[in-house]
């Protein structure tokens, strides 16, 4: 995991979480849309937190497509989860709300969870391991390392070559 | 019969966006390493090589269902049952189906983590 990686799942996090409240409260201010007033749409879309809101879902996708590329879905998907602890934390701490101590338990349950995931190897399935490697020098003794003995400082690859359950 | 409703529109929402995640999943780890790919072959390499890739639009197309099944049972049920519901149990499910389709190694420190997340999101969005 280089820093660059931390980053790409840091703005999979953000982009979500931040994406999701400016449209939840763009759509308040825009009012309902129903199917026999489709034109409210396109209003919507001219709010401008609305407008934002969807920039930063593409920024939260074009993140999210990056972090799949190189990591495991189960990886991956515990990340995203922490975009509910950001917004809890916003709601005390910016908008100054109350939150209840079963949100606090929510809280502590997802960052438990990721902990959990985080301090594991980020990618374990084959399939990136058929991919050409792209210093095929090293690929190879990435390989041969693999099926003899890994070394434990690379257990991402080690694991995604190694014998599967 | 309205909570049938619910609950099967809930159960759409979660099977399509397990689906979704999949293949997107597996889309990412045919195009590759994109901080690679973009490194050798440059950024259009990666738009390119990621839009011509037949996942990920099945992918996109499974989110966009999961997507507007979720407007539908979200007008059949409450808010606070249907969003940390579909949620939670996409996480469970998307445990299972990345053990299954991907073949990723989900061991106990995943399972806990996938059951953990679930159990958060859900008080967290009821």
């Amino acid at each position: 995991m280089t820093f660059r990686k931390y980053l790409v799942l840091a703005g999979v996090t953000v982009f979500a979480a931040a994406g999701d409240s400016m449209l939840s409260h763009g759509m308040k201010q825009a009012g309902n849309i129903s199917l026999s007033h489709l034109q409210n749409i396109i209003l919507a879309l001219l709010n401008p937190w609305v407008a934002v809101g969807i920039l930063l879902l593409l920024a939260f996708f074009a993140a999210y497509m990056n972090a799949l590329s190189w990591a495991d879905l189960t990886y991956v998907l515990p990340a995203t989860s922490l975009g509910y602890v950001l917004l809890a934390l916003a709601a005390k701490f910016v908008l100054h709300e109350q939150v209840s101590p079963l949100r606090w338990l929510g809280i502590a349950l997802i960052s438990g969870g990721v902990g959990f995931v985080a301090g594991g190897p980020a990618l374990t399935s084959h399939e990136h391991s058929k991919s050409p490697p792209f210093d095929s020098a090293q690929g190879e003794l990435l390989a041969k390392n693999a099926i003899n003995q890994a070394p434990a400082q690379d257990n991402v690859h080690a694991v995604s070559s190694g014998v599967r359950r | 019969m309205k909570h049938a409703y619910t609950w099967g529109g809930i159960l759409v929402v979660v099977f399509a966006s397990v689906l979704g995640d999949v293949l997107l999943a597996r889309a990412m780890k045919q195009v590759g390493d994109v901080h690679e790919l973009w490194r050798r072959a440059g950024l259009w390499a990666v738009v390119s090589r990621t839009l011509g890739n037949a996942n990920f639009f099945l992918g996109v197309t499974a989110m966009a269902v999961a997507f507007f099944s979720l407007l539908f049972a979200l007008s059949w049920g409450d808010v606070s049952l249907v969003a940390p519901a579909a949620a939670s149990l996409t996480f469970i499910g998307n445990a299972f189906a990345a053990k299954v389709f991907l073949h990723e190694k989900v061991d106990r420190r995943r399972w806990l983590a996938a059951v953990l997340v679930a159990a958060g999101v859900a008080l967290l969005a009821g």
